[in-house]
């Protein structure tokens, strides 16, 4: 039986070797789930325990993107929460139209669904011409995969069926080519991203951005780093820029939350406000 | 056991009616944390809450990341999300990948309750038509907490308490509508 107490004590340790061997600092993710990763990755790596997985980490330098892949990838979907991305085209995309450019961060872009799922819907309302969108994420692995943009065929009919609900009046399968069980994204969807590393943990404002997508990330990060990320997205966003979170994230006990007033709450939609609007100036 | 802090109950689809019976059932004067874990195909559970709200004494609400678990209230995982509990008592969330074809997983919960509530928590497995659960219930009782199965043969759907049977093993295995009076029995004690 494996005690819980000798778990979290392996757990903190793997957490320091990876900071002080290799620089990413995880010590400010949500424990329970952290802690689930690295017994997932122990497993697939074959380690009988976290100690064991801990000396790969300190003598096997080639690991490390098998690592942070492991720690940080939630694969998503295409339109996953079709709400939120009808909300996107119908009230949010016409009011970023009145930009000559409109600069877009997907922060934490895992395996590009999303990216993609943007790339269609700004396409579809003839805005993706003078768009850039900014897809990051920690992990290298993930960004190969999603400039890839390739994914297992069997998603299809869900994906086909969230984009519909989004208000999509094309079909998805015009978007993609299927063989062989898989299905790969048109590759002129990503003439206007440019993926690149960015740790939210550590790194700082890169862009200035009227729209920033950060869905289902922060739920894996402590109240301490949610609210330097919030802090984060709320230097790099004009003023009235939007901010999309996942639908069941809560901000009520981040103080950077007072930067943004509610555009669509139900949709998790928000807007940076002007310094006056905000309840704490 | 200690006496209980709080109680972990999981079904899956179709277990409604179950989860209706023993909520239902509950004592108006429980002071447990109640949190429940119903794999379901819709896309979320306001409708769940508000079909047990209606019959149960106890509040019936959505769990909220990062909010303090509630004593007294009953507390359902948001679809599409895992749900765990943290050591300092609140909720969170994770979308990693499903595990036994659900999220929110069985499993995924009970393991953080267990670690958190450890001897003082009560496992709970109702009807359900595959085996989530009897991992998270095996690790609930080897860290000391109880374990309560509905007894296969009048459930629903046998395969998901069968396996917590098998795999698990239960201090109680009962009939549907048992569960409730076992629970404020054990609570109130």
């Amino acid at each position: 039986m494996n005690n819980p107490e000798l778990d979290n004590i392996e757990v903190d340790l793997f957490v320091q070797a990876l900071q002080r061997r290799h620089g990413y600092d995880f010590s400010q993710y949500a424990p329970a789930s952290l802690k689930r990763r690295v017994q997932l990755l122990s497993e697939q790596l074959e380690c009988k325990t976290i100690s064991g997985l801990i000396e790969r980490v300190i003598h096997e330098p080639k690991l490390l993107p098998r690592l942070l892949d492991g720690l940080t990838v939630p694969a998503s979907d295409m339109f996953r929460d079709p709400t939120m991305f009808r909300a996107l085209r119908e009230t949010v995309l016409p009011m970023l139209a009145s930009y000559p450019q409109i600069n877009i961060w997907q922060a934490g872009c895992a395996h590009g669904q999303e990216v993609y799922s943007l790339a269609i819907l700004l396409e579809e309302a003839g805005l993706y011409e003078r768009s850039q969108i900014f897809a990051t994420d920690l992990s290298e692995r993930a960004l190969e995969h999603a400039q890839e943009g390739i994914y297992p065929a069997r998603e299809a009919q869900q994906w086909s069926r969230n984009y519909q609900a989004s208000g999509g009046s094309r079909s998805l399968a015009d978007y993609y080519s299927a063989r062989y069980n898989l299905l790969k994204l048109d590759q002129r969807l990503r003439r206007h991203v440019t993926f690149a590393r960015h740790n939210l943990a550590a790194d700082g404002v890169f862009c200035e951005a009227h729209l920033i997508l950060c869905r289902n990330v922060l739920i894996y990060f402590s109240n301490p780093l949610q609210e330097r990320v919030l802090s984060l997205f709320s230097d790099s966003l004009v003023r009235g820029g939007f901010l999309c979170m996942g639908l069941r994230e809560s901000l009520d006990y981040a103080s950077s939350a007072n930067d943004f007033s509610a555009f669509d709450e139900s949709q998790r939609i928000y807007r940076l406000a002007a310094p006056q609007e905000r309840k704490f100036g | 056991m200690k006496t209980p802090a709080a109680i972990a109950i999981g079904c899956s689809a179709g277990g409604v009616d179950a989860l209706k019976a023993v909520i239902g059932g509950l004592d108006s004067r429980l002071e447990q944390t109640i949190i429940a874990c119903c794999h379901s195909s819709s896309d979320t559970i306001d409708l769940l809450c508000e079909v047990l709200g209606r019959t149960s004494a106890l509040p019936v609400i959505e769990a909220a990341e990062r909010h303090p678990v509630q004593r007294g209230v009953v507390q359902l995982a948001p679809t599409g999300y895992h749900l765990l509990v943290e050591s300092d008592q609140h909720f969170a969330l994770s979308i990693d990948p499903r595990v036994n074809y659900a999220r929110p997983s069985i499993d995924v919960l009970f393991s953080s309750a267990a670690e958190v509530w450890q001897r003082a928590l009560i496992g709970v497995i109702l009807t359900g038509g595959n085996a989530d659960g009897a991992i998270g219930l095996q690790r609930i009782r080897e860290l000391g907490g109880l374990a309560i199965i509905q007894s296969p043969a009048g459930a629903e759907v046998a395969t998901m308490p069968q396996a917590a049977l098998d795999i698990a093993g239960a201090d109680y295995c009962v009939d549907l509508l048992d569960i409730a009076p076992l629970l404020n029995r054990l609570c109130l004690a």
